[in-house]
């Protein structure tokens, strides 16, 4: 692969998603949201390209980016898995869940199984706290869970 | 016979399987030649019950819940598209006691219409309220919402009229309305399911602050954990803008308001105003110091309202029905009406939406039928990560702003989250310190450092290293917190914890003890 073609189609794609954000106010976070939307994460290179466009130091792009829980610094794998930490959750055994689940995957929070199958987030609430305990994998919500279901969308995620 | 069945479209309806009951639905009446019109409604928060679908009849609507994809055959065995009994039946929708029982003014169409739509919205009594404001003197409008005795509904409990006349008097050339959605305490859900159920509500509450404070543009910020809400929200506002609500004329009157949905990035934090405001902007979600007050130098410097989703949404029947109408709700300096969210281990959970005034052992037992796993009630944690756990014993406290307070707590976002006897009250106190120390803007050091320092000291008690003297260090470590932070994140997190170490002091007991009582 040329690495410089590489390069250079990823510096096109940031640049066409902060063509489609300048308009904004305070386009920031909508353009770090779109890179991780097309990239799965936000690639080094894309924090001196912000910087520029919107006339910062590289620094305060990576200050930025590095605030925020949502925004990853490598790849997730091809599954997602938030499973909720919070209070409500936390009184219907959601950390007996997470423990099993862990085990389960053979990982801890923010890690990604060694297939790159599943990557487990924590989340602190999705709002979901009268059906607990829940869940969202991919972007699907899932609510009044236990083991049973959750092995199951674990496993049919692994396929 | 075309037959209207309703099954909600809300995330906590899609968790427990609300498309695959909706397609059952659809298939199933197909096969059977049936003609049958699914609409998508919100939720009408009786989540126990999710999936709740509702038949329009002759007599009013009826309900099944909750209902399994599997279950929908034997729905149409039973007839339900006449109302027939079935054993997941509970008759008229309305008829329900914990629907019946509640004074619906905020939520009074979610659950009710297609969230979309606007003939519905307007059907039921929707935009009567930004009609009227169109026609008043911004300050009649503010004076309005001053007089209806409305307090800031995301926590802090602030004169929602005073801050709307701050901002109108103030000068400058730009304005904003920023909403804050960004709902992230446990045990609250009342946002999301206005924004996926009633999204207009909101819409018409923001133009109107807009046009009380002279402000032409409006922000919801809300949270990537809720995207229902979000794309919900976003097609609402292409829909008003198309139907001239928002745009240069709102309503073909002289006012000009627009917004936008901003998506904030899984900090906790940014739902504190300052926060929010500067992540709006694009910077890191730190907390700035007060004063300047937003509302005289808020989103990119300029004078700023920023209200909770419940505040703005109760905005429209202030304006529609007057401001002695929704003043006459309520005790003391609480007035109006609160939803309640029931959540955690709780056999009724839902958004209970009533005037202020029941008490916290009338919500938890009444109400909400006391745990779901049927378990003693051992404590109930109300107002978020940041609120108070209350015992039993203290189940006679006013559900208003001041009965919380004098008790030690807050009423925050009126989340309501039921525990058990199996709850670890240590446990559940290093949780709080834990979540501070991964949420801490790191602004200020006594959030930053208190909250780990914290989590160790917790540990040291739970490890039965000196307990007494850390006990004590822990009281210090939170005054030090409560008192030197500089918001409420910091500032608060000592309420958990202390009220834990108040009210439950037996789990706090050197390990050995606590070993021998069990």
């Amino acid at each position: 692969m040329n690495m410089r073609a590489v390069a250079t189609d990823e510096a096109i794609r940031i640049s066409a998603i902060i063509e489609d954000c300048r308009h904004l106010e305070g386009p920031m976070l909508p353009i770090l949201h779109k890179v991780q939307a097309e990239f799965g994460f936000i690639p080094e290179s894309t924090k001196q390209v912000i910087a520029q466009a919107l006339n910062l130091s590289r620094a305060e792009v990576h200050g930025v980016v590095s605030f925020y829980h949502d925004f990853r610094s490598h790849p997730a794998g091809r599954h997602t898995l938030k499973l909720c930490r919070a209070e409500a959750c936390q009184a219907m055994g959601s950390e007996d869940l997470a423990k099993s689940v862990k085990a389960r995957l053979g990982i801890d929070w923010h890690e990604t199984t060694p297939d790159g199958a599943v990557t487990l987030e924590p989340v602190f609430c999705l709002g979901l706290c009268a059906c607990a305990p829940a869940a969202m994998l991919d972007g699907e919500v899932y609510g009044r869970l236990d083991e049973h279901c959750l092995s199951d969308m674990v496993t049919e995620a692994r396929r | 016979m075309n037959v209207t069945v309703f099954v909600p479209r809300d995330a906590a309806a899609l968790a427990v399987g609300a498309d695959r009951v909706a397609s059952a639905i659809i298939t199933e009446a197909r096969a059977r030649n049936l003609d049958v019109h699914v609409v998508r409604n919100g939720s009408r928060g009786l989540l126990w019950l999710e999936v709740l679908v509702e038949v329009r009849t002759d007599h009013g609507r009826v309900a099944y819940g909750p209902v399994k994809p599997s279950d929908v055959p034997s729905l149409f065995e039973a007839d339900f598209l006449s109302g027939g009994d079935h054993k997941l039946a509970h008759g008229l929708t309305k008829e329900i006691p914990f629907l019946k029982g509640q004074t619906r003014l905020t939520f009074a169409r979610c659950g009710v219409t297609d969230p979309l739509s606007l003939d519905d919205y307007r059907h039921y009594q929707g935009l009567k309220g930004l009609e009227k404001a169109v026609t008043l003197a911004p300050a009649d409008i503010v004076a309005e919402v001053t007089a209806s005795g409305l307090r800031g509904r995301g926590g802090a409990g602030f004169p929602t009229g005073s801050k709307w006349k701050t901002v109108a008097d103030a000068r400058a050339d730009r304005k904003y309305i920023v909403c804050n959605a960004d709902e992230g305490d446990s045990g609250t859900f009342a946002d999301r399911m206005i924004m996926e159920g009633d999204p207009f509500v909101l819409i018409e509450g923001m133009a109107i602050a807009g046009i009380a404070v002279g402000a032409t543009k409006g922000y919801i910020y809300t949270r990537s954990e809720y995207p229902h809400a979000i794309s919900t929200m976003e097609d609402a506002i292409e829909i008003a803008r198309a139907a001239g609500i928002l745009g240069p004329s709102v309503l073909g009157s002289p006012y000009a308001f627009d917004m936008e949905v901003r998506e904030g990035a899984g900090a906790y934090v940014c739902g504190e105003e300052t926060s929010l405001l500067n992540s709006l902007e694009g910077k890191r979600g730190i907390v700035r110091a007060k004063p300047p007050l937003p509302a005289l130098e808020g989103l990119f410097g300029k004078p700023t309202v920023v209200n909770n989703v419940m505040s703005l949404a109760s905005i429209p029947i202030i304006l529609d029905r007057g401001a002695s109408f929704y003043r006459d709700f309520g005790v003391g300096r609480s007035h109006g009406t609160i939803p309640i969210q029931l959540a955690g281990n709780i056999r009724h959970g839902g958004l209970y939406e009533t005037a202020f005034g029941l008490t916290l052992g009338e919500l938890v037992n009444e109400i909400g039928g006391g745990t779901l796993t049927g378990r003693p009630v051992k404590a109930v944690q109300v107002g978020g990560p940041l609120g108070a756990y209350f015992p039993p014993s203290l189940f006679s406290t006013s559900f208003d702003y001041e009965s919380f307070t004098a008790a030690g707590g807050l009423i925050g976002h009126a989340g309501v989250v039921v525990f058990d006897d199996a709850a670890d009250m240590l446990k559940q106190a290093r949780f709080a310190m834990e979540f501070c120390a991964i949420e801490s803007c790191g602004k200020c050091t006594p959030c930053r450092i208190g909250s780990t320092r914290g989590v160790e000291v917790v540990d040291k008690i739970a490890k039965g290293i000196e307990p007494e003297k850390n006990k004590v260090l822990l009281e210090d470590l939170c005054n030090t917190m409560k008192f030197g932070s500089l918001c409420a994140l910091g500032g608060f997190t000592p309420y958990p914890v202390m009220s834990a170490l108040t009210h439950f002091p037996q789990d706090f007991a050197p390990v050995p003890v606590r070993e021998a009582a069990e």
